[in-house]
């Protein structure tokens, strides 16, 4: 994820690579000399996060402190374990997997030094022990692990963190706060505004019981260029912010194949120019699988792989092909990337990821195809106003982010305030929803272009 | 809300009566429910002012508070509450029968099996709408911490001697109220609700009037035009035909009729305490019984509608079959019902004002898996329900057309036979998706291994069919068999355990502190609580 940045920038300017460092520096030097028991980095879209857990990682193990690292998906154990192994390939890795069928990655078969097993015991005296929350909630230790790292600590809950902290002494918990809080499938509101709120984040419990552990923040977002870094900090992180680690012309998109004039095709051009581009279908209220939206979304993806796209990036001087792997198309709900994903094929695109926000966070791509969550909807509830649904869709992106939305979704902001009941002793989250969405809107418009096939 | 029920309710809408919702009834029905009708007063939360309660639908016991600010007054009510409700509870725990339970030895820490009491049956209480159910849970509050003369002969406002004992037993009904699928508090509207599906919106539901005129209009009439009436038509005095299922009252109530009342027997009192000689005091006595009268009167004609209402409801969801999944549900509610029978056997305090961060995490859990548990188990108790888990693509039903046999690689190879189905459901299915059927009520699973043409899907079997290398007869579908396969898990895991709260660990602020072991004492007297 972290890329070097090659130009050297002009005298007394900020230098990302420079205060990535400093940051990652003062991190590290917490982790393994502090005296707090835990260490909470927040780190924006694309910041480096898990560069850091890798290197803090290594850096635990060659200190000869046992370590265990949580994650939260077995993709994202698998992706450390892999990032680890070639980082050192000597150094002796524990997979802990579940006892299901086909449980890790067959990938971590071919690496010699990593041990995989279902039992805690197997893995003993390794170096390094990696695996899902889940599955450390089941493991029954007599003597703790000396360190611990929590990846992904803000999509963790309160009460998935409490069935693993007595495994550990000391924690380095690592979460980008911005992306989509955890929730319960039932209701929780007995016991909002309580510090240990099971259904609220693991950090928001961490905090409020030990509100004197170090807080860092990466500064840096290597992915998000240097057109959307900006729009993200100010809409989603108001009062932390950070900067994109490339400038503006570090980084191109062009056509080989000129525009024909077509919505699709000139919303590309926008999107190649100024790295956002906004395909505004005629306001109307639709169900949520919209199918002129959703046709819309299929088009851009079309038209993305037949103009023959080309990315230059600070990564390579020659320009890469924009690939269907590269292309990334973000939904709200799994019915939209299901009916999406219907289209494509029927446009003989099969290659291009379309996902949820949930699944799509912790990725990133070249561009993406944004379905804007309000989209045709007649009202705008809780769930489509989430701040970290937008924030996830709208910052997974290298070059690109292109959003198809119906006319109107300002005014329906603006027809339905927040309205979630204000519950004593939670900390009200800013932005909200509300506020984020009209940020994000008011950018857009710059970039609009109307829907004309 | 989902598709099926969309349409259903614009189906409702179209025909003016309510839509079946299901087609089987997921909630177990007690034979004895006792029936509970509160009502509040206004403005002032936690003061009842009168309930009709008891199981016996011709025969409701009423309990007024001629002045629910009076404290006194507002004793004798759950005084006269817990004589109600504490024999129909007792009464059923103390019917036990023996059931098995699995339990860690605490010397050897291995799990073992033993054999404790489980109450054969356990109580149940109805009350008409979501908001009877928080008042449930608010009575309970106001009640398990006040403490008796016997228990504290110094208390300023001793409570008699029941009361704190019913303010547990409505504690633990409120909780469980919030587990998904749990039957032993239920508010009628919910149960009408999850039912049928009417034209008005969730909201409009809660009325609980209106939800009875949309589901069983009278002979000819349209169930739109006399929901509409039961929510708005007033008589001559300005009064609902139809008072709300409460706890709160009509406004016009309140102000017409209750508040005046309430005047003239305030008046009354006084004057009684004023009377200078017996005979003053006997006319008077008898001006004070007529103004009390004249307000059970006024609370019986608010709450005998919603009585009579929550019954009319019962006898509709008696008509449906019970769902083949709706005892086994019920039975954990007994398991509840005698836990907590046996906390309060064995003298344990009240339950305490807030849990703790284990209890907490406990309690979210069990709710999440429930709540999962309710919805497979709905689904494959009811086809209609299943229907909507169909529209959604998260099952699908169709016809197998083809079977191929296959085995795994390995030593032992086992039976890994390919299934071809042909549906004309759209479910999300992707690459390896698990998906389940159920096999003479167990689970059988299968893996999606590729899609033929459109609505063909190929699935393999991977488990339930025997150790042999034939899988067994009845184990595998044969062609032309219909079958039904969910993209979601018929039965949940057990989650993980959580540390005992003494475990508590530093993340949450660590064990809680010595003041969380001792009874917490109810709040301390304040000036404005003496009137």
């Amino acid at each position: 994820m972290t890329a070097e940045a090659v130009t050297a920038p002009p005298e007394g300017a900020f230098d990302p690579g420079a205060e990535a460092a400093r940051a990652t520096a003062a991190i590290l030097h917490d982790t393994l000399h502090g005296a707090e028991r835990g260490v909470v980095v927040d780190s924006p879209p694309g910041a480096g996060k898990s560069t850091l857990v890798v290197r803090a990682a290594l850096e635990l193990a060659e200190a000869g402190r046992p370590l265990m690292v949580v994650a939260q998906t077995n993709a994202q154990v698998d992706d450390l374990v892999l990032r680890l192994a070639e980082k050192n390939p000597e150094l002796p890795v524990g997979r802990l997997h579940s006892s299901d069928t086909d449980p890790y990655d067959k990938a971590l078969d071919d690496l010699p030094n990593v041990r995989k097993s279902a039992k805690a015991a197997d893995l003993a005296g390794l170096a390094v022990v990696l695996s899902t929350a889940a599955k450390w909630a089941h493991v029954k230790v007599d003597e703790p692990w000396r360190h611990a790292i929590v990846d992904e600590a803000y999509q963790m809950r309160s009460d998935s963190l409490l069935a693993v902290a007595g495994l550990f002494e000391r924690a380095l918990f690592v979460g980008d706060p911005g992306q989509l809080d955890p929730f319960a499938i039932v209701g929780s509101e007995q016991w909002a505004g309580l510090s240990y709120d099971p259904s609220a984040s693991a950090v928001t419990t961490l905090l409020a019981h030990n509100p004197g552990l170090p807080q860092h923040r990466l500064p840096v977002s290597w992915r998000l260029p240097a057109s959307a870094a900006p729009l993200v900090s100010d809409a989603f992180y108001p009062y932390t912010p950070f900067r994109s680690g490339t400038d503006h012309g570090d980084r191109r998109l062009s056509f080989a194949v000129p525009s024909d004039g077509s919505g699709p095709d000139r919303v590309l051009d926008e999107a190649a120019a100024s790295g956002w581009g906004l395909l505004e279908l005629p306001a109307r209220h639709t169900p949520r699988t919209d199918p002129e939206a959703v046709r819309a979304v299929a088009t851009v993806v079309r038209r993305l792989l037949d103009r023959g796209g080309a990315a230059t990036s600070e990564r390579s001087p020659d320009p890469a092909p924009l690939t269907a792997a590269r292309i990334a198309v973000g939904t709200a709900h799994r019915d939209q990337a299901a009916a999406v994903r219907a289209a494509l094929a029927d446009l003989g695109v099969t290659d291009v990821t379309v996902d949820t926000a949930n699944r799509l966070q912790g990725r990133e791509y070249d561009v993406t195809v944004v379905l804007h969550p309000l989209s045709g909807r007649p009202d705008a509830t809780a769930f489509h106003l989430e701040t970290g649904r937008l924030c996830v869709l709208a910052s997974r992106h290298r070059h690109a982010c292109i959003v198809v939305c119906r006319a109107g979704v300002g005014e329906l902001l603006d027809d339905y305030p927040s309205t979630e009941p204000v519950q004593l002793g939670t900390l009200v989250k800013f932005p909200d929803g509300w506020e984020a969405n009209h940020a994000v809107l008011a950018h857009l418009a710059e970039h609009r272009v109307p829907w004309r096939p | 809300m989902s598709l099926i029920t969309t349409l259903a309710r614009l189906e409702a809408v179209r025909t003016g009566r309510a839509q079946p919702a299901a087609t089987v009834r997921h909630r177990h029905l007690s034979d004895r429910p006792l029936v509970f009708v509160p009502l509040t007063t206004a403005g002032e939360a936690g003061a009842p002012l009168g309930a009709l309660v008891g199981t016996d639908r011709d025969a409701p016991r009423l309990l007024v508070v001629p002045q629910p600010r009076d404290r006194d007054l507002r004793f004798a009510f759950l005084s006269e509450l817990a004589d109600v409700v504490l024999p129909h509870i007792e009464a059923y725990a103390d019917a036990v029968e023996t059931a098995e339970r699995t339990e860690t030895d605490p010397e050897t820490g291995k799990r073992v099996k033993v054999e404790v009491d489980l109450c054969a049956d356990a109580a149940q209480l109805i009350v008409p709408s979501r908001a009877g159910v928080e008042f449930v849970r608010l009575l309970g509050r106001s009640m398990r911490f006040r403490r008796t003369a016997e228990q504290d002969p110094e208390a300023p406002h001793p409570a008699p001697p029941r009361v704190p004992l019913l303010g547990r037993w409505l504690t633990h009904y409120g909780e469980r109220a919030r587990v998904p699928g749990s039957s032993l508090l239920l508010a009628m509207t919910d149960l009408l609700g999850r039912h049928w599906a009417t034209g008005q919106s969730t909201l409009e539901d809660q009325h609980l009037g209106a939800l009875l005129a949309w589901i069983d209009p009278p002979e000819g009439a349209s169930g739109a035009e006399t929901a509409l009436r039961a929510e708005l038509a007033r008589d001559a005095d300005g009064q609902l035909l139809c008072p709300p299922a409460g706890p709160a009252t009509d406004p016009a109530f309140d102000n017409k009729l209750l508040a005046p009342a309430i005047e003239r027997y305030d008046r009354a009192r006084t004057a009684l305490a004023a009377a200078e000689d017996g005979l003053e005091a006997d006319e008077r006595l008898a001006a004070l019984t007529a103004a009390e009268r004249e307000i059970r009167a006024l609370v019986e004609s608010r709450t005998r509608p919603t009585w009579d209402a929550v019954w009319r409801g019962l006898d509709l969801l008696r008509e449906l079959p019970a769902g083949a999944h709706a005892e086994e549900r019920w039975t954990r509610d007994r398991w509840s019902f005698t836990g907590h029978r046996d906390r309060i056997l064995s003298g344990e305090p009240p339950q305490p004002r807030r849990d703790d961060a284990v209890t907490a995490a406990n309690k979210l859990a069990t709710r999440e898996r429930e709540q999962a548990r309710l919805d497979a188990q709905e689904a494959l108790d009811d086809p209609l329900v299943m229907a909507g888990r169909r529209l959604a693509g998260e099952a699908f039903a169709g016809e197998v057309v083809d079977v191929t046999m296959a085995y795994s690689e390995g030593k032992r190879p086992s039976p890994r036979p390919l299934v071809t189905v042909r549906t004309e459901d759209r479910p999300h299915l992707g690459d390896r998706v698990r998906v389940y059927r159920s096999l003479d009520g167990r689970p059988q699973a299968a893996e999606f291994a590729g899609q033929e043409t459109e609505g063909v899907f190929v699935l393999r079997i991977v488990d339930k069919m025997g150790r042999g290398k034939e899988p067994e007869p009845g184990s595998v579908p044969e062609k032309g068999d219909l079958v039904c396969f969910t993209l979601f898990e018929h039965e949940q895991r057990g989650g993980a355990k959580l540390p005992d709260p003494e475990q508590t660990p530093w993340t949450h602020g660590g064990p809680p502190g010595e003041a969380a072991a001792v009874p917490e004492a109810a709040d301390a007297q304040t000036e404005e609580d003496i009137l």
